[in-house]
């Protein structure tokens, strides 16, 4: 019944294809260009890569990307479970709202988000100094709210529909077997609920390293990001050193997804076999 | 019992009460209040000002989203239909992108665009600029690309384009083929089986992949600054001036955002009950 | 499927921790300075060589124009101990009361700036400021894209160049040059008068006269040929020049802007002591002359400004045109049809800011 495409069909998706990474090829290509400028080519070098490792900036900018990525991933994963399945639990009268107020940060364009945190940030630590003395800025540690933040409900959101496939009945079995709330949670919501936590983890974590607008209102000047930085560049000359970071990415990206689907292919190819 | 487990959720209430509610309080408190601190309604009547920018935000956000949408919903259709491998790869290659920063892709159109950039030096090599020349009566040495309203939304649609794949691939791909079957040995034509049976089954998808697409378009500013040379201003611009810019008045910037939270808010709302309101499609 | 997701996560992680040991390195005894600065505004040579001398670590960073630092300051995204501002803007944080007095005691290079740098409208007393550099604003255009010699701001306005001209992206430059274009002075306070002069720009961009509005995006344009006209500064004329021998450089007979920019500290700066140790190397003789090489902006420091062409005929083995080198340092012919900033009243700040807004638009 499948009926495959025609060749005019395969063609249009191998346009879009071409289209999606035409822009990237160029930036990898112009990475080992030996001249500064993207659009004339001179010849091949490494130089660019060198620069960019002992570019104290830019360094510093991807590592602290990663932190707050991975933080973030995490402790969102784990709140936003827990957020979950307590929303799950609740009488639908309380959870609407509630699940109303959990999509603001996902409907909300990312400058309004970005742009609120930051006055509300300042506004709290004006009234801090105030009451303590103490002057705060902003930093790290708003940036890291501010990811967990939009991170909490994407994995709200891919935790929410397992638990409600989930048998209802089978939480109040393992109490009624003596199990205590903790353990209910341990053994028997947490294997049924474990896909959405991951899939959620892993949008989150998308979610983090893609962010720009949200982390260049909220990480004030002693934290950047990568896309920060990067952004900075594109408001000066820009160097080929950023050709050589995206470049770098890439591959990474690459390697690692290859990996998890060749592991994934031959995984199938054994319970394929099994099955025989 | 399940009340007890309600109690999960308490941190995160707490958590939305400190950093969403309050956040968007501050946005109104600033929205409504003049430099010195009175109540003013000086920043929204300054509002008609900015119309432009508004009508322009919306109508480039909407053609991006439209060709994201001629686009995306194609090829999502074909991609259902081929092979499962090809599917994998190719579900991997739109997810790609994403990883990288988007501020690094739109750089790398910065270079394409440029007068003097890869594109015009193809077109010259290949020929269509003299032939341009020759069949108009002109005399351009480039197409002038950078800088124009296309160039912002070519910007968009790159970037945006895996978000409205994305979501109606996932619903494409799950739809029940016996339907298809039924509607088929029912009589139906393969127009009739699209129209009738999986364009308003993917509806859902399609309906998520417009709001993923269209939120952060119409609220962009790194894209219409470095595409659009800063003649091409968006809402996101806007805003963005009035606290990192050359422009600082944090008051007429709380004002813009929060009329353009109330705008794609109501947007949302009357696309999503358009949609009877169904559950968002599973999003990645 | 979710196993190896798990998987690659893990490795993500793995990743960050082994980086966590390499960058994290966050003792907390380090001396460290904040500095905020514009882009391609110092030889970066010189942070390392700080770094080594002192132990204190420079965090520099840049800001795109005086009005975006202002920004930053005010809405708290920026934390920093020294900032390079230009003489309008320093007046206005004066004026604000966001600058600390300075302890010149712990500047004795302070005595090497020329006199004719101290004392100036922006700060009379001589207690904020040291000065870094000064300049001149003006036109740069590319000779093999306009058959005539531009001598008039007209060209920023000029529809002949349609798509071809790079306006300035700052209020107060911008307005400054359809003020001097005009006739007026650029620091009038006359609303009339500069609501004649954001109608000039206004029409001007709507007769898409601008290709785009820049700051050092610019060097990028003009280097590329990618655009014929642009406002600027003359140090970064002469570092496109390095690279683009087709362009020159004009301060229109209108007049223009010379400017100041200096070192000042914040008032809530957390690094005292070493915003000042850091403004003394940076005000030395060997720093202001690696600077002006690097970046070609004239230098405050009577010293290394009278050094410089002799540092270069060492340097590269051959002597300092002349031309150039009065372009980098204003003859007194030309400063004398030129005018510094003073900051405007509030009023008219808030009209600037306006204005500023709607031609956005």
């Amino acid at each position: 019944m499948r009926k495959n495409n025609s060749l005019f069909n395969r063609f249009f998706m191998v346009l879009t294809f071409v289209f999606l990474y035409a822009p990237i090829a160029l930036l990898i290509i112009f990475s080992f260009n030996a001249g500064s400028s993207n659009t004339v080519w001179k010849g091949f070098s490494l130089e660019w890569y060198g620069k960019l490792f002992s570019n104290r900036i830019i360094m510093q900018s991807v590592y602290t990307t990663l932190l707050v990525s991975v933080l973030a991933t995490v402790i969102a994963t784990v709140a936003g479970t827990f957020a979950a399945i307590g929303f799950f639990a609740m009488r639908r009268k309380i959870r609407d709202p509630l699940m109303t107020v959990n999509n603001i940060p996902m409907m909300n364009a990312d400058i309004v988000t970005g742009v609120s945190l930051c006055l509300f940030f300042v506004a709290f630590f004006g009234l801090f100094q105030k009451v303590t003395g103490t002057r705060l800025t902003l930093g790290f540690g708003t940036l890291l709210i501010a990811h967990i933040g939009f991170n909490i409900p994407y994995v709200i959101l891919s935790v929410g529909p397992k638990l409600r496939q989930m048998d209802k009945n089978l939480i109040d079995a393992a109490m009624d077997l003596g199990c205590i709330w903790m353990q209910a949670f341990w053994k028997v919501i947490l294997p049924e609920i474990k896909p959405g936590i991951v899939s959620g983890a892993l949008t989150a974590f998308t979610m983090s390293i893609d962010d720009f607008v949200i982390s260049y209102f909220t990480a004030g000047s002693s934290a950047s990001t990568l896309a920060m930085t990067i952004y900075g560049m594109t408001k000066k000359r820009v160097s080929p050193q950023i050709n050589a970071i995206s470049t770098l990415l890439f591959v990474t990206v690459l390697v690692l997804l290859a990996i998890v689907n060749i592991r994934e292919a031959r995984q199938e190819r054994l319970a394929a076999k099994k099955h025989i | 019992m399940r009340n007890k487990l309600s109690r999960f959720a308490i941190p995160y209430v707490v958590w939305m009460a400190l950093f969403v509610v309050a956040p968007i309080i501050m946005v109104v408190i600033y929205a409504f209040t003049s430099a010195n601190g009175g109540f003013t309604l000086a920043n929204f009547a300054r509002m008609g000002t900015y119309g432009v920018v508004f009508v322009r935000s919306f109508k480039l956000a909407l053609i991006a989203t439209a060709i994201c949408l001629l686009i995306g919903y194609p090829v999502s259709y074909m991609l259902s239909k081929e092979g499962d491998r090809f599917q994998r790869i190719a579900m991997v290659l739109i997810m790609l992108p994403m990883w990288m920063n988007f501020l690094l892709r739109t750089y790398s159109w910065m270079s394409i665009l440029e007068n003097n950039g890869l594109l015009n030096q193809f077109f010259q090599k290949i020929g269509v600029i003299a032939a341009y020349n020759s069949i108009f009566g002109t005399n351009i040495k480039y197409f002038h690309m950078i800088g124009t309203p296309g160039a912002v939304v070519l910007g968009m649609v790159y970037n945006y384009l895996p978000f409205m794949i994305l979501p109606i691939y996932s619903v494409i791909i799950k739809l029940d083929h016996s339907l298809l079957e039924a509607a088929r040995d029912l009589g139906a034509n393969t127009f009739n089986v699209f129209r009738r049976v999986i364009l308003p089954l993917s509806l859902p998808g399609v309906l998520s992949g417009i709001t993923m697409v269209f939120v952060p378009a119409v609220s962009t500013f790194a894209i219409s600054q470095m595409l659009g040379g800063g003649t091409q201003m968006l809402l996101g611009d806007l805003i963005e001036q009035q606290y990192m810019g050359g422009a600082y008045n944090p008051h007429l910037g709380a004002a813009i955002s929060l009329v353009m939270m109330i705008i794609v808010v109501v947007c949302m709302w009357v696309m999503n009950r358009f949609g009877e309101g169904e559950e968002q499609a599973v999003m990645l | 499927m979710k196993k190896t997701l798990a998987l690659a996560l893990a490795m993500m992680m793995a990743a960050t921790m082994i980086l966590t040991g390499c960058g994290g390195n966050s003792d907390t005894e380090e001396r460290v300075v904040n500095v905020c600065s514009w882009g391609e505004y110092i030889d970066e040579s010189l942070i390392d060589e700080f770094e080594e001398q002192t132990g204190i670590k420079v965090n520099y960073q840049t800001a795109e124009s005086n009005e975006a630092l202002y920004s930053l300051l005010k809405t708290g995204a920026g934390d920093y101990d020294v900032i390079v501002p230009s003489d309008y803007m320093i007046a206005r944080l004066i004026d604000e009361g966001m600058l600390a007095e300075l302890d010149y005691s712990n500047i004795p290079n302070y005595a090497l700036i020329d006199d004719q740098y101290k004392g100036l409208s922006y700060d009379p007393d001589n207690k904020y400021t040291v000065p870094y550099t000064w300049g001149t604003l003006g036109i740069i255009y590319n000779t093999t894209m306009v058959d005539e010699e531009i001598t008039s701001w007209d060209a920023m306005f000029d529809p002949k160049y349609e798509g071809n001209v790079l306006m300035i992206r700052n209020s107060r430059d911008a307005l400054a040059a359809a003020l001097l274009d005009l006739g007026y002075s650029l620091n009038t306070t006359d609303e009339s008068q500069i609501r004649e002069a954001y109608d000039l720009l206004k029409t001007a961009k709507e007769n898409g006269v601008y290709q785009a509005f820049v700051m050092d995006e610019v060097f990028q344009k003009m280097e590329g040929g990618n655009a014929a006209i642009a406002m600027y500064y003359a140090g970064d004329y002469l570092t496109m020049l390095e690279n683009n021998e087709d362009l020159a450089f004009v301060v229109p007979e209108e007049g223009s802007n010379w400017f100041v920019d200096a070192m000042c500290v914040l008032k809530n700066a957390q690094h005292k002591t070493e915003a000042e140790e850091w403004i003394n190397f940076i005000a030395s003789t060997e720093s202001n002359l690696a600077n002006m090489d690097y970046i070609w902006y004239a230098s405050p420091n009577a010293e290394a400004l009278e050094q410089y062409p002799d540092y270069y005929a060492e340097e590269y083995g051959e002597d300092l045109d002349q031309d150039l080198y009065e372009i980098m340092a204003a003859p007194a012919d030309v400063l004398a049809r030129c005018e510094l900033y003073v900051n405007l009243p509030s009023d008219t700040l808030t009209l600037y800011n306006d204005l500023w807004t709607e031609l956005g638009i």
